[in-house]
């Protein structure tokens, strides 16, 4: 089937579906073997120590300070290495982690509701849909505790009882009470407290913080990661900056869906820029979508805002029968011109079912053309625009009846005053009207059990990491994650790899580094010069679109084989088309953002090839091919246990699927059932 | 609805700042003061004219990251961030003048974008608690009660925008140090630096340029996240023990 004239990316032999390629299928993820209970222990114990005295000779790059790179890089300077720490914003505290509203989980116990570590741990693998590696989650749920303690040691505040002990609550459907939180900031909380320890070791001398720096390539010499290049946002400087191993701690991709509750700069670039020079990226595809979400109000929109899963313990979600009834006051909608469609489709669970039963419901009912809230002007992957209503209701009217408003107001109170300064109306009065958006992203750079890329020296922790949560992600463990990495776990593996440090010194015209240099400088004159006619905003919006409706909630063959021609197009006439006004030399937030736009415009690819290549549903990635009877999301165990490790083909080349098989030792797994 | 904006726009740290006017059309109430923005800065784009830098990044009045003065007001008419502001709130045919947060501690880096690095060396000269990782006892070794810890929780709410900054007569910081010294010494855990903690910081917010306190309160009256001014009263507590103990 090989033809001699066909442009790249070339068919040829071995080629899956004409779209990519596989190859040898991961032989070790460096977890240690033996009982589960000793994995972690025994991994610390072999890892080689570096004596306090070389520290100081060895350097650590450390990209990103969200909860992630922020607890290392005060972590490792605690430890005495020389820490250099880069992010995009102009403070270490406005990491996208502070965001994070529900809390945070670790099997303390502290209720004394037969919460254990491994109850955390075989809760977290079922919610991950048995995608995720047992050694790691494990790993999540025996250092959670610890996280904890080391938080309220920095001085979190986080939610207490009267008697002055820590309070929890329950999330997400689990049946114990293990999740900590600071009112509906528990992410600010926890952020700050890592800050703080990180602004600690920059009074000592040992992390020097880069605000404003943008990482913009890997430095890869002699098969190790030694360094990177960024951008001085401020100033337009190309900067190089060398170590002995980097980290990347720079979050999750979910922005390249364009509308998410991802913070407006979070981007793939960092990880995009490790993978196309050898690292592999692990299930691109698995992004989790939330039910609750303020839906979008306009074209000009620029983001969407989570609102508590809570609000479903109460709250009765419903659209009307009729279409026609759409554009009216819902008040005025009869109870039997409603339909309460979870509660008709799910009586056991009805509104509580799973994140992604309830974002799928509420996209099938608007599809259906009967959602609720403005008609908005969807632009369609054709080009032409469609109006829609994006838009479920989420009332409160039986709730108020039942409880009286000021217990509502107690409960939800600030919710719904959140509600009702970005939407203009009343909660209490009106139904509130929600729809699902992008949240979170499981997908990232794959890593081992050290947290090691697949690069020598590169090692990567948190959301920007594909490594714990599998295929549908719970509340509250990411933060875990995220703290769990970069406080405990990397801390001790990375002195296994640093005991062979320090290394050379890189000369700067080392061709390794000279190639890396080049090759931002090309590409941020090249952004500079295309001179275009489309703003980088109105190319992101519309490979948004595209992800939106053929890889978000619901996937098919035919629809993501579409999506990947298109985003192919996309892409030429971004590079063809793009217009970013000013230059290099000054604050250029146009600059910035077409640069991650343009990384964005190739993961999205991979995004469509890793789904389409998965030919199950599992978790909130839901393959319209694989559904049981009645419709719900059926996994493949025979086929698909595995994790899926791309690996950067080459320009223009079909990329290389690499399987980590996963085995599952202590967990059975099961189908997933709400009905 | 129509709008005109007339901001204040600086090409660079040392260039002239100059008042630019613009119109708007299609505003529409459901928008946010800065999705108002990002339409501007898109047909800016299109005709040509370099657009208008502004910070922002959570836009869920989290991260502290935007910072506008509206119409002579830090955060515009309403108390809360700028991201949070909505077009409903003003009126068809409104003008609306822009101005960056204007204080010495925080210098101009183009238009409406400053420099709050001040406020991170604030916090690296003591706003902190000193515990190494995996040190810590457990987390209900020491018992807090409720209402400290509930206090503690409404001064640790400061998101380090600088609001009260740019609402001062003084460009006084006060309210932002006093936050984080009263989170600190509400805690059990933040005993032991607490005289040294206070002494530090005002130290470095002099050295950054601050404005002294004078007590007027425009601080507290913008700031979004609500941080009572009795903050600033446990610091002035804390300073008078710290400089007692050292006298
Ligand atoms: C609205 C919302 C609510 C949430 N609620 C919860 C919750 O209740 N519980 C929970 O467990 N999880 C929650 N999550 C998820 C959780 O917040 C994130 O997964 C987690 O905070 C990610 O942390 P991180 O440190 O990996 O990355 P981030 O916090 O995203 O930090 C990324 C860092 O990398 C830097 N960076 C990125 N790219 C570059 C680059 N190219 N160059 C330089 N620097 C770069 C940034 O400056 C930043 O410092 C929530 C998420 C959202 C959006
Ligand atoms: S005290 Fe208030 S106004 Fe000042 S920085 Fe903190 S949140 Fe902003
Ligand atoms: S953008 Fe984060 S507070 Fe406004």
């Amino acid at each position: 089937m090989t033809t001699t004239d066909t442009p790249a990316p070339a068919v040829s032999e071995g080629l899956v579906n004409g779209l990519y390629r596989e190859g040898e299928p991961i032989a070790d993820s460096k977890a240690p073997s033996g009982p589960l209970q000793n994995r972690w222990e025994e991994r610390k114990f072999s890892a080689r120590l570096v004596n306090p005295a070389n520290r100081r000779k060895m350097s650590v790059i450390i990209v990103g300070t969200g909860l992630a790179g922020a607890s290392a890089a005060a972590t490792l300077g605690e430890a005495g290495y020389n820490v250099k720490a880069f992010y995009y914003q102009d403070s270490a505290r406005r990491a996208h982690s502070i965001a994070a509203q529900g809390g945070i989980n670790a099997a303390k116990n502290y209720k004394n509701d037969n919460d254990s570590t491994f109850r955390l741990f075989y809760d977290t693998v079922k919610g991950g849909d048995y995608r995720a590696r047992e050694s790691n989650v494990y790993r999540l749920a025996e250092v959670s505790a610890a996280i904890i303690d080391q938080a309220v040691a920095q001085g979190v505040p986080f939610a207490r009882e009267y008697g002055g002990l820590l309070d929890n609550r329950s999330f997400g459907g689990v049946q114990v009470s293990r999740t900590f939180y600071a009112r509906g900031q528990t992410g600010q909380q926890l952020l700050i407290g890592a800050y703080q320890a990180f602004q600690r070791q920059v009074a000592a001398g040992t992390v020097t913080s880069y605000a404003r720096h943008e990482m913009l390539e890997l430095i890869v010499a002699d098969g190790r990661a030694r360094g990177i290049i960024v951008r001085d946002m401020v100033t337009g400087e190309i900067e190089t900056h060398l170590a002995d191993a980097v980290v990347l701690g720079t979050g999750g991709y979910g922005n390249v869906f364009f509308l998410s509750t991802n913070a407006m700069g979070s981007n793939v670039s960092a990880a995009w820029r490790a993978h196309r020079k050898g690292a592999y990226f692990g299930n691109p595809c698995y992004t989790q979508i939330h039910p609750t979400c303020i839906p979008v109000s306009g074209s000009h929109q620029s983001k969407l805002t989570l609102m508590s899963e809570s609000l479903r313990n109460d709250g009765r979600i419903w659209v009307p029968k009729d279409p026609a009834d759409c554009d009216k006051d819902p008040r005025e909608i009869p109870e039997d011109a409603r339909d309460y469609y979870l509660e008709r489709i799910y009586p056991a669970f009805g509104n509580l079912v799973p994140r992604d039963i309830a974002s799928r419901s509420a996209k099938y009912q608007c599809d259906d053309g009967r959602g609720v809230g403005p008609a908005v002007d969807e632009v369609q992957p054709d080009g032409s625009t469609k109006q829609v209503r994006r838009g479920v209701y989420l009332d409160f009217a039986d709730a108020i009846k039942r409880m009286g408003k000021s217990t509502v107001a107690a409960k939800y109170g600030n919710l719904f005053d959140m509600y009702q300064r970005i939407t203009g109306e009343d909660p209490y009065e009106v139904p509130m009207r929600i729809y699902p958006a992008v949240h979170y992203t499981m997908g990232g750079l794959w890593v081992d059990y050290d947290l090691q890329s697949t690069i020598p020296g590169l090692f990567v922790t948190g959301e920007a990491n594909f490594s714990d949560h599998g295929a549908n992600r719970l509340g509250a463990s990411a933060l875990m994650q995220g703290l769990s990495d970069g406080y405990f776990v990397l801390p001790n593996t990375i002195n296994d790899y640093l005991a062979d440090a320090p290394f050379e010194a890189l000369p700067e015209d080392h061709p390794a580094v000279a190639e890396a240099h080049a090759s931002v400088s090309e590409r941020v004159h090249k952004l500079l010069s295309v001179n275009g006619s489309r703003s980088v905003d109105s190319f992101h919006r519309e490979l948004g679109t595209i992800m939106w409706e053929y890889c978000g909630m619901d996937r098919s063959e035919e629809g993501l084989k579409y999506a990947i021609g298109r985003i192919r197009e996309l892409r030429e006439e971004f590079w063809r088309d793009v217009r970013v006004l000013g230059e290099n030399e000054e604050l250029n937030q146009a600059l910035e953002r077409a640069g991650r736009v343009a990384d964005f415009l190739e993961l999205g690819e991979l995004m469509c090839v890793d789904a389409l290549h998965r030919r199950e549903s599992c978790g909130g990635h839901f393959r319209s091919e694989s559904q049981t009877e009645d419709g719900e999301a059926l996994r493949d165990d025979e086929n698909f246990a595995y994790v899926a490790a791309w690996e950067w083909g080459g320009e223009g080349e079909a990329p290389v699927l690499h399987k980590e098989d996963l085995q599952y030792e202590y967990v059975e797994m099961k189908q997933r059932s709400y009905k | 609805m129509k709008i005109t904006l007339k901001v204040m726009r600086q090409t660079g740290p040392s260039a002239e700042p100059r008042l630019v006017q613009y119109e708007l059309m299609g505003i529409s109430g459901d928008m946010s003061f800065l999705e108002m923005l990002d339409v501007l800065n898109e047909e800016l784009t299109e005709r040509g004219e370099d657009p208008v830098a502004f910070d922002s990044d959570c836009r869920e009045g989290i991260c502290g990251m935007c910072g506008i003065v509206i119409d002579g007001e830090a955060h515009g008419p309403e108390r809360t961030t700028v991201c949070q502001l909505h077009m409903r709130s003003f009126k068809d045919g409104d003008v609306i003048t822009l101005e960056p947060w204007r204080a010495s501690a925080f210098p101009v880096i183009k238009d409406l974008v400053v420099d709050r690095s001040s406020f991170d060396r604030i916090i690296q000269a003591g706003g902190y608690i000193s515990v190494n990782t995996g040190a810590a006892p457990d987390a209900h070794a020491t018992p807090v009660p409720k209402e400290d810890s509930d206090r503690a929780f409404e001064a640790a709410a400061c998101i380090g925008c600088g609001a009260c900054v740019a609402a001062c007569p003084n460009a006084s910081s006060m309210l932002f140090t006093a936050a984080k010294v009263a989170h600190l010494g509400l805690l059990p855990q933040g005993q032991p630096e607490r005289e040294a903690r206070v002494v530090n910081m005002l130290q470095q917010q002099d050295a950054e340029g601050f404005g002294g306190c004078t007590n007027i309160g425009e601080c507290a009256a913008v700031c979004p996240k609500e941080i009572p001014l009795d903050v600033i009263s446990t610091l002035n507590r804390d300073l008078g023990k710290a400089l007692a103990g050292r006298g």
